[in-house]
């Protein structure tokens, strides 16, 4: 009983993983860069909503809007104000350290802005425990719903993707940027929406796992942030259901490694199944191979 | 003209070793002078540390082209390697010939771990390889994390997550106490020392890179398929500079552990990997005096002016936006053309 209830927590704490991943790997397929401010526009999430409910009074639901709107906000502003310019510099690399300084700076703001301290978060989501099989298995509110989320948003965004004309012009700027602008498509504002999409799910991502980890510090994101990259990369790079599932794996393998292997080692763990991929089958589950021409 | 270029880059070139020269002799003179306050003193041999770090990664970043966050890794190696040998070998053997071999242990494992570690990564490029190195850094600090290393009579015993399965005799003593680290480290760093290993550093990568060897790395940096065609063998090459790079990271390492008396090994996280990485960018990638005098700049401004510290972090990212946007960005490039332009026709 105890490995079927270690498995839920993994599909929970997985369906988080599976949240952040879609916004790496949206941003990741359409932009080309590995966005490492993703992760704390999920600790700006938390803080928002933490505020918010705290000190503003609002219930919930208002709360997760809101910190969905200012981090939507944010993602369109970092992506313009540091990203954009360096969009078509000479060296890869320039784009992945002001990345890492958008890292910094948010981790900063928020530690000068909020203190060091731990902030204990009360959980948005107040629906009761589920007990299954005489008590002996307990689901939380919390594991419901952030499971469910985590299905509804990929569902969602497969359809969004597919279906609506700017989903087309966010699969058609990541097949090719200068076709996709010959063919009249805005590239600039599609990697916009792009951003902004993946930070409001940030946002989404960060109360659903502030409610289940109730701890909220400026550091809270950088960990997951970086987990939910490997689980993009797990399932193949730019493929949503690929994020879907490589998080919900991620998630399992993060829990039953501290279950059965060692608590301390469980980050190690992970960060070994991404090399193993990376090595085994650097496309990942679902990813397409791109040759390199001269 | 070929010989005005040849001569600039050795002014260049030995740029790196009359700046450190200047600050080992400014250190000295203030001393001399009693200028120096117990603080300033503090921060020296760390310093000596981060500058080989800084320029060890520069090897890597600037002269290979690849961005590794997973430079701290190879520090703690170096660190817990020749801690480990110091405490093991303890009072048997003189001290100084004790410290020259922990030094070289901690650059050799290191090395071997930058070997390990490379053959994997290198087969990666760009955000894929930042992004692994990082995990093999985390992965180094995670494992060193619970480790416990003991000696007694019958020899040296290992394990992980828990002390009590070392097994000791009554006689032995732990060494390695997981999350706690080493304690007790023969305090064998100097300043002097730091300046030479400094210099060493210097020595080692400014020789590679002006050798037949640093141009290939550099070809396949700029151009990895044309270096390629032209039968440079990339593995090689990019294993080559990563490896010293790591061994350099070693050094740096085993300085540090033995300037403190308990060495941890949540000290070379993530955080201290980007913090070497900022003092790279600021002196300008690739750019070896650059990167020395960044790290002076940056480690001890923050500590000397005292109500900047909080602000310190916050500073060093903001840094790091600007420089990148300033230095990378084509429309700050072409206005730098554009100034330059104007300066030239007032001339």
């Amino acid at each position: 009983m105890s490995f079927i209830s270690y498995l839920i927590s993994g599909i929970s704490l997985g369906s988080v993983y599976a949240i952040i991943a879609l916004g790496y790997t949206m941003v990741y397929g359409i932009a080309k860069m590995l966005n490492f401010a993703h992760g704390d526009v999920i600790m700006v999430g938390g803080y928002v909503t933490f505020i918010a409910v705290r000190s503003m009074g609002f219930s919930p639901l208002p709360a997760v809007v809101l910190s969905m709107a200012v981090c939507l906000v944010l993602g369109i502003v970092i992506e313009a104000v540091a990203y954009r310019p360096l969009r078509n510099a000479g060296s890869p690399l320039a784009v992945l350290i002001t990345a890492i300084g958008v890292s910094y700076l948010l981790q900063n703001i928020a530690l000068l802005a909020f203190g060091a301290d731990t902030k204990s978060f009360t959980s948005v989501i107040s629906i009761p425990k589920l007990k299954l099989a005489d008590g002996q298995l307990t689901i939380t509110g919390e594991t419901m719903v952030t499971i469910a989320a985590g299905v509804i948003i990929t569902l969602g965004l497969v359809a969004f993707i597919n279906k609506t004309k700017t989903g087309q012009a966010m699969r058609a700027v990541s097949e090719d940027k200068g076709a996709a602008q010959l063919m009249g498509i805005n590239v600039n504002r599609t990697i916009s929406i792009t951003f902004a999409i993946g930070s409001a799910l940030a946002a989404i991502a960060g109360v659903l796992l502030c409610s289940a980890y109730p701890s909220l510090t400026p550091y809270t994101g950088a960990m997951p942030g970086i987990k939910a990259f490997v689980a993009a990369v797990f399932g193949g790079i730019g493929s949503i259901p690929g994020a879907f599932i490589g998080g919900i794996v991620l998630g399992i393998i993060e829990i039953l490694g501290k279950a059965y292997i060692s608590s301390e080692m469980a980050d190690a763990i992970c960060f070994a199944v991404l090399i193993v991929v990376l090595l085994v089958k650097p496309t990942g589950l679902f990813g397409k191979n791109i040759q390199e021409k001269v | 003209m070929g010989k005005a270029k040849t001569k600039v880059k050795f002014n260049k070139n030995y740029l790196s070793y009359i700046i450190v020269f200047i600050v080992f002799v400014v250190v000295e003179v203030m001393s001399a002078a009693g200028l120096m306050t117990n603080q300033i003193n503090g921060l020296l041999i760390p310093a000596c540390v981060y500058i080989i770090a800084a320029l060890s990664l520069n090897l890597v970043v600037g002269i290979s082209g690849e961005l590794s966050l997973g430079h701290a890794g190879f520090m703690c190696v170096g660190a817990f390697t020749s801690a480990t040998f110091s405490k093991i070998v303890g009072d048997s053997m003189n001290s100084g010939l004790r410290f020259v071999i922990a030094l070289i242990i901690g650059a050799l494992v290191a090395a071997i771990f930058g070997i390990l570690i490379g053959i994997p990564v290198l087969r990666l490029r760009g955000d894929y390889l930042a992004i692994v190195t990082l995990a093999f850094g985390e992965i180094i600090k995670n494992i060193m994390n619970i480790i416990y290393l003991g000696v007694d009579s019958k020899g040296i015993h290992l394990a992980l997550t828990d002390p009590a399965k070392l097994q000791m005799e009554p006689d032995g003593k732990l060494i390695i106490n997981g999350a706690q680290g080493i304690s007790g480290t023969p305090k064998n760093s100097t300043f002097i020392i730091g300046i030479l290993l400094i210099l060493l550093t210097l020595f080692i990568i400014l020789n590679l890179v002006h050798s037949r060897t640093g141009r290939a790395i550099m070809a396949i940096r700029d151009n990895r398929i044309a270096a390629e065609s032209i039968g440079l063998d990339v593995t090689k090459y990019k294993l080559l500079a990563f490896s010293v790079s790591a061994a350099l990271a070693g050094l740096a390492g085993a300085l540090y552990a033995h300037n403190l008396t308990s060495l941890v090994a949540k000290k070379f996280d993530y955080n201290t990997s980007i913090l070497i990485l900022v003092f790279v960018v600021l002196g300008g990638i690739g750019n070896m005096w650059g990167a020395i005098i960044a790290t002076l700049l940056l480690y001890m401004l923050p500590e000397l002016l005292r109500g900047l510290n909080d602000y310190r972090m916050l500073i060093y990212a903001i840094l790091l936006i600007g420089i990148m946007l300033f230095s990378s960005a084509p429309a700050a490039i072409t206005l730098r053309e554009r100034v330059k332009m104007i300066f030239r026709k007032e001339a």
